[in-house]
């Protein structure tokens, strides 16, 4: 393995404020009720966010109400496209400082923020921008009626690429928005709330309210929201179904995975490795289409598996700035905990878990990259969802026997397929229940393209026209 | 004088007429209150059988061919114009229609079938995509069915609501478990007569007669069922927090007119999921 020389990005690059309030109709209010947030990789205070109360969110669903009755629903297409465009071009401006502030939040790495989530949160603006006063080309008829105000909840594994997938399309369509960070990765939302001033979007058309799980409930329960957008868990997916049960509240849920990468004896085994460790490891295994359940077939298991630990030895873990750190911090404490609780299970059920060998900064929140192998379909590192760079290694003998053990979950997010027979990759995408499949690739993301789940991952769609859809009236 | 045969007036499970494995019968009068038929009654295990036939159904009618499945679903049109006369005799008998309206409602149920037929092959022109993504990618999103969708086809018409429940699930694929109007359930019947003159696999079509607010609850909650569609049920919020347990694709009452002789393209979408695949572009 090569030794390299620390290569930190600079922090002085982004300057929290010692507080923030919410931003509501336009300003930030006064922070109140506040707690700490904190960069995982050094557990230090980043700032004071505001727990948002049923007062909080109220106020900002009626500033969104305000601002869709009285100003953005009367603007024209090409009016709200060119304020997403502005937002766009600002985030592109900006974007050092985004990558900066996202890591220190976060805990990813600053190669991930500064080459993926931040590119793509501009080009989701971009994207949709375009969409704004095109509406009549979506698919449901000419002047497609928007919904009206959007509550939004995103999670903590892409703070702002997952604000951009939900307000980039919410606006373009016509809605107002109030989303809702999550707790432990506020930073770059209320940053965003400053770009959306200099881009002078009208005031109320983007509201944001920090808290925790509760302030999220309230703003699902609030009788004035007509559309409810989530990615988290499952669980809490399933109460948001159930909050929204008998009403009129339309929803788009992206939610958990548990996805297979499955891999072929004839397929480039080298790449597919790379493959793999982009599928698990890539964002400290935080991502919910991950490819955190390994099928091999069992005649290339040992070479592959060989492959694999050589690969794994030489992966960075370390300070999230340093620009060539390959996997940062765990996000949380909580989230660690959960983690460990769940591999320790895997050896309980008889997994044989495997790490290479890797020193671990002294303060933050870590977790080297793991093998289990020897897991059976029945394990709980097998069904359950770990969003750690945790994988489970299985094998099958015949495509048949691949498809089924892929599609033995109640998820279905995303599935990867490792082959250099194109015949069998066609057959393998229809059988398998995902809504994304990579061929000879993975975690692959644009814009352009749809992404969202089958069964227990959720319903709707982001991205691409269908993404549109879910913000406009007539269609689910 | 020779005595006229009556028919019995059973469940269709898995391409089979059988009774309710409970045994229950449950009465149905004309439109002026008098005795018309004894109708089977389906119970917990019916509706559970149903699911299973309908899962074991799926991946088969799924499979079929886009071609295949829209000249069944045309056969199925020219079967219930074939046995126009019997639906126009039920209909009357249960909802007092008159011969001109009774026959409406019939021409109705025929060409939302026809006007279905044409849909199988034609969703992916309208629906999918290639998708432009900035790298090298072939990028592709198709529209799938669900799998098993559980449906309560509308209380207040006997076939055309049935017809507009049934149709935009078997179309792209699903197979459905449907519970007919309980007041007006002898053309569901009747209608399961012409599905298994149709060329149509057992299971991908089950038709339950009975109280939709007794198989609701069991419908809602069962794991295996992927998509509901709650037009017909009159305990509609209580149904969509069971199908919430296993975040089941909920189709709310009043989404969509079951009245008329075309259907809707989004209700055929709202029991479909998009798949995207993607693949790299090199040598």
């Amino acid at each position: 393995m090569f030794e390299y020389a620390p290569a930190p990005e600079s922090k002085d690059l982004v300057k929290f404020q010692d507080s923030y309030g919410h931003f509501i109709g336009g300003k930030f209010t006064k922070p109140s009720a506040t707690y700490q947030t904190i960069n995982p990789a050094t557990e230090q205070d980043l700032a004071a966010i505001s727990h948002g109360t049923a007062k909080d969110v109220d106020a900002a669903v009626k500033a969104a109400r305000n601002a869709y009755e009285k100003t953005w629903s009367k603007l024209d297409g090409a009016t709200r496209g060119k304020y997403l465009y502005r937002i766009a071009r600002i985030i592109q401006e900006r974007a050092r400082e985004l990558a900066v502030a996202e890591t220190l939040n976060n805990g990813k790495p600053i190669k991930e923020t500064r080459d993926v989530d931040i590119p793509l949160v501009a080009s989701w603006f971009f994207y949709y921008a375009g969409w704004a006063d095109k509406l009549d080309y979506a698919g449901l008829g000419p002047n497609p009626a928007a919904h009206g105000v959007a509550a939004q909840i995103v999670p903590w594994n892409f703070p702002l690429m997952m604000l951009a997938w939900k307000i980039a399309p919410a606006l373009a369509a016509g809605n107002t928005v109030v989303l809702k960070p999550a707790e432990t990765t506020p930073l770059t939302a209320l940053l965003f709330a400053e770009i959306c001033q200099q881009a002078e979007l009208p005031d109320g058309v983007v509201n944001i309210v920090t808290g925790f799980g509760d302030t999220g409930a309230m703003l699902v329960d609030h009788k004035d929201v007509n559309k409810v957008a989530f990615t988290g868990s499952t669980d809490v997916g399933r109460l948001i179904a159930k909050q929204i049960a008998g009403t009129n509240k339309k929803a788009t849920l992206e939610l958990g995975g548990k996805a297979a990468n499955i891999v072929f004896e004839d397929a480039a085994l080298d790449q597919a490795v790379e493959g793999i460790v982009n599928g698990i490891f890539f964002n400290q295994g935080h991502v919910c289409c991950a490819g955190s359940r390994l099928l091999v077939q069992e005649s290339v298991q040992d070479v592959l598996l060989k492959k694999l630990k050589r690969r794994m030895e030489t992966i960075r873990l370390g300070d999230p700035m340093d620009k060539n750190t390959d996997i940062g911090a765990i996000n949380s404490k909580a989230q660690l905990t959960k983690i460990e609780k769940l591999v320790k299970q895997g050896v309980k059920e008889g997994g044989e878990r495997w790490a290479p060998n890797c020193p671990m900064p002294k303060n933050g929140f870590w977790f080297a990259p793991t093998l289990i192998t020897g897991v059976s379909p029945a394990n709980t590192v097998a069904r359950e969802e770990i969003f750690g760079p945790v994988l489970s290694v299985m094998t099958f003998r015949t495509p048949a026997e691949a498809v089924a053990k892929a599609n033995n979950s109640p998820y279905g997010l995303s599935a990867g397929i490792w082959t250099e027979k194109g015949s069998r990759i066609l057959k393998l995408a229809d059988q398998l229940n995902a809504g994304v499949v990579w061929a000879n690739t993975y975690n692959q993301f644009d814009p352009a393209s749809p992404f969202g789940g089958f069964k227990e991952s959720g319903y709707g769609r982001e991205g691409g026209r269908h993404g549109l859809l879910s913000y406009l009236k007539g269609a689910n | 004088m020779r005595l006229e045969v009556k028919k019995t007036y059973k469940l269709f499970i898995g391409g089979k007429f059988p009774r309710s494995e409970s045994g229950r019968v449950y009465k149905v009068n004309d439109h002026k209150g008098e005795f018309l038929a004894n109708v089977a009654k389906a119970s917990r295990k019916d509706s559970r059988d149903a699911v299973v036939a309908a899962r074991a159904a799926q991946s088969g009618w799924a499979g079929a061919t886009a071609y295949n499945r829209g000249q069944i679903l045309y056969r199925i049109a020219e079967m219930l114009e074939g046995r126009r006369e019997q639906f126009v005799e039920e209909i009357r008998a249960l909802t007092g229609k008159t011969d001109k309206q009774a026959n409406l409602e019939v021409d109705q149920a025929i060409d939302s079938f026809v006007w279905h037929a044409g849909w199988t092959d034609k969703i992916e022109s309208v629906a999918g995509n290639m998708n432009p993504v900035a790298g090298p990618f072939f990028n592709i999103s198709t529209n799938q069915p669900t799998g098993v969708v559980a449906a309560f086809a509308p209380q207040d018409t006997a076939l055309v609501g049935l017809v507009n429940t049934i149709a935009p699930a078997i179309v792209s694929g699903n197979t459905i478990v449907v519970v007919s109007s309980e007041q007006l359930p002898l053309p569901a019947s009747t209608f399961a007569e012409v599905l298994e003159t149709s060329d149509l696999p057992g299971g991908v079509v089950n038709i339950l007669t009975g109280n939709a607010a007794e198989l609701g609850s069991w419908l809602a909650s069962h794991l295996d069922v992927n998509a509901i569609d709650l037009e017909g049920t009159s305990n509609a919020a209580e149904l969509e927090m069971l199908a919430a347990e296993n975040l089941k694709r909920v189709i709310r009452p009043g989404s969509y007119s079951r009245k008329s002789a075309t259907g809707s393209l989004q209700h055929i979408l709202d029991l479909m999921e998009l798949k995207t695949v993607w693949h790299p572009k090199g040598h």
